[in-house]
């Protein structure tokens, strides 16, 4: 029972097909980030909401609408606090494009509950000096949502 | 040693796995990102040929599956509760027998059903009894079939010019198109019927000496869209002859820019949807080329009456003024039980929507019943036309930002509204039928009685019109409501005044209440 002595291998072969194939999957996963635009997500561009097909009709008329010159996607559903947004962006960027990826999401879009609260938290964010006299006495009382009458300050394609 | 090297082999193996699983996913997603983006250059192609016969809807399907595929549902649609699908529709007769009664003398009172989606319009009506018992005019497939292309080649045929496939392939040519109407308006429907078959269909390919060139189809892509550009188009001359007539009234259409345009330029010439109405236009013109009000039996030509406007009495106003070309006054059918001769009211969806609120908003017949949805990245408008009932997200809510219940009970009220105005003003008329049968009997003359075969005329006008029109009310709820209102009045109107006439044969409680009403009158005069 005399082992041949050999020189110590530090990893055995499956070890180098399992790095080959994780450098395979870096290597598609680059190349699905660039192609799918996987940057611009962090970006703050309006355009980035169009790689969703979905959103023409809203960056459509987003452009034709009132804050088109004062304000972008981003400004209105996605919270002013920094970490709030970010949350926010991974969550909504998830389920969008768990959404669009699947299938079988309701058409013409609704808003959830959670982004509808952002949004009527950036209202108030930047319309505070004018409306601070209709907002409620403490945080959290129940108060009528700014887009329920101006439902096409953003864009009218809902 | 050797359990390490299993334990080592056991988690190389579920990392690789593991990276299997998520090189998987990555790539799935991948190759989706590419199906998206390529959807969303839509790219359309060409795979058919289809031209100016093509009216069986295979070798645009070819082209256009999607659209296809949404067309083919049309045999489908599901019930609401006021129309859908069934192997054999309910009868509405048995359903709301007063309808026996307005409709004594006609076809309709001898069949009458729900309607069915577009895919079974041509099979359906060869086998109502309305036809197969009764002689009925070739004009009724102006609607029901895709006829054009016949109209077209008895159209050149009549004109003297051979009726090759070449020939008929060489774009509209209204001319041909209105003579081949105009020849096919007083045939009866066998014979319209054989005609169809005999036109090429860009299908069937008949042998030597066979007379069938075709097949008939119902109504198919061919009949909204142009085949060379696949824009939406007019083709039917019913439609196109009404609105020029309604373009060169005087009535207002607010809801319909593009002819007050017209007017405003001079309404030089005539006016033609097809190069001067907006898409949005368009979009309830194709539909109003059929459900609409209109004359089809075969002792004129057939005719949309729109000289006047699109309202109710506007269209009654026409049937009023109208003679028959061999002399006498217009009329549909001669009630059996009363012999007054009354107008049968088609089924004025396109007249009725004008009146109503969504018209007037610029929302056009297809973003409810052909409502634009997307399939991946792609935007299409459903061609699977159905009540908006049944797509509710797409067809309402697109405009309504609420909850969907609330959309439905709102319909539900003014439906129900609607169907119990109806129900009343079905009592009044029956109650009038009874009251007129009852003065001819007691001896009334029928100079005394023409009066109140007027006001019967209006009563049963006003209630058809709105029975019969496909929206119980929706389309346009107040004007739904006043004119049932006005058939209730006119009924009872006709009513008072038979039991006036019948004087002491009159039913006493009823006389008794009509001298009251008399002497409050007369009290209220002298005062």
């Amino acid at each position: 029972m005399t082992a041949k002595p050999s020189r110590k291998r530090l990893f055995g072969p499956g070890a180098y097909l399992f790095a080959g194939c994780l450098g395979l999957l870096a290597g598609v996963g680059t190349f699905t980030f660039g192609y799918g635009k996987g940057a611009s997500y962090l970006s703050n561009d309006p355009k980035t909401c169009v790689n969703c097909h979905v959103m023409q009709g809203h960056m459509d008329s987003w452009q034709q609408s009132s804050h088109h010159h004062v304000a972008v996607c981003n400004d209105c559903h996605l919270p002013h606090h920094p970490i709030g947004k970010w949350v926010t962006k991974a969550d909504n960027g998830f389920f969008h494009s768990l959404a669009f990826t699947t299938g079988g999401f309701k058409d013409p879009i609704r808003i959830k509950p959670r982004n509808r609260r952002v949004t009527q938290g950036t209202c108030v964010h930047c319309h505070e000096s004018v409306v601070h006299s209709m907002l409620p006495d403490a945080a959290g009382r129940d108060m009528q949502s700014c887009v329920h009458c101006h439902a096409d300050v953003g864009h009218a394609g809902r | 040693m050797s359990s390490n090297t299993q334990r080592s082999f056991g988690w190389l193996a579920l990392l690789t796995a593991i990276v299997a699983a998520v090189t998987f996913g990555v790539v799935a997603l991948l190759v989706n990102i590419f199906e998206r983006k390529q959807e969303a250059r839509n790219p359309f192609v060409k795979v058919a040929e289809v031209t100016e016969v093509s009216t069986d809807p295979k070798p645009w399907g070819l082209n256009f599956p999607q659209q296809y595929e949404d067309y083919l549902k049309t045999v489908n649609d599901d019930y609401t509760d006021f129309g859908g699908n069934h192997a054999l529709p309910p009868s509405k007769l048995e359903k709301h027998p007063w309808l026996k009664r307005l409709f004594a003398g006609y076809a309709f009172s001898i069949d009458y059903r729900e309607a069915r989606g577009h895919a079974h319009m041509l099979s359906d009506q060869e086998v109502t009894k309305r036809v197969t018992e009764v002689q009925q005019a070739g004009a009724c497939l102006h609607c029901h079939a895709s006829i054009i292309p016949t109209y077209r080649r008895i159209g050149l045929e009549s004109m003297g010019k051979e009726a090759t496939e070449e020939a008929m392939t060489e774009g509209y040519q209204w001319d041909a198109v209105l003579a081949g109407f105009q020849a096919v308006s007083q045939k009866n429907y066998e014979e319209v019927h054989a005609e169809l078959t005999k036109t090429p269909d860009g299908v069937t390919k008949a042998e030597d000496g066979d007379p069938h060139m075709g097949g008939a189809h119902p109504v198919s892509c061919i009949d909204c869209h142009d085949p060379e550009t696949m824009s939406i188009r007019v083709t039917r001359p019913g439609f196109i002859l009404g609105i020029d007539k309604l373009a060169k009234s005087d009535a207002p259409v607010p809801h319909l820019p593009s002819i007050q345009e017209w007017r405003d330029k001079g309404s030089k010439g005539n006016y033609d949807p097809n190069t001067m109405a907006t898409r949005q236009e368009m979009r309830s013109f194709v539909c109003g080329q059929c459900h609409v009000e209109y004359y089809c039996a075969n002792k004129m030509t057939l005719t949309f009456p729109w000289s006047n406007g699109l309202k109710m009495e506007q269209l009654e106003a026409e049937w009023d003024s109208t003679e028959f070309p061999d002399g006498g006054k217009f009329y549909d059918y001669v009630h059996k039980e009363t012999g007054t001769k009354v107008y049968k009211a088609q089924h004025p969806e396109f007249e009725l929507w004008s009146q109503g609120i969504h018209a007037r908003s610029g929302v056009s017949c297809s973003d409810c019943h052909m409502p634009y949805e997307k399939k991946g990245a792609t935007k299409v408008s459903s061609h699977w036309v159905r009540s908006p009932m049944l797509n509710i997200n797409k067809a309402c809510q697109t405009c309504h930002n609420i909850p969907e219940q609330e959309i439905v009970d709102r319909v539900a009220v003014i439906q129900d509204r609607t169907e119990q105005l109806i129900d009343r003003a079905a009592a009044a008329m029956t109650e009038m039928l009874d009251a007129i049968i009852a003065a001819q009997e007691a001896g009334v003359s029928d100079d005394d009685l023409a009066p109140v075969r007027d006001l019967q005329r209006k009563a049963m006008w006003r209630l058809d019109y709105i029975a019969s029109e496909n929206s119980k009310g929706f389309h346009a709820r107040q004007e739904a409501a006043r004119i049932l209102a006005e058939s209730v009045d006119y009924s009872r109107q006709a009513i008072a005044m038979c039991y006036k006439l019948m004087g002491p044969s009159a039913p006493a409680d009823v006389a008794k209440t009509i001298d009251e009403a008399d002497r409050l009158a007369s009290l209220a005069e002298s005062n």
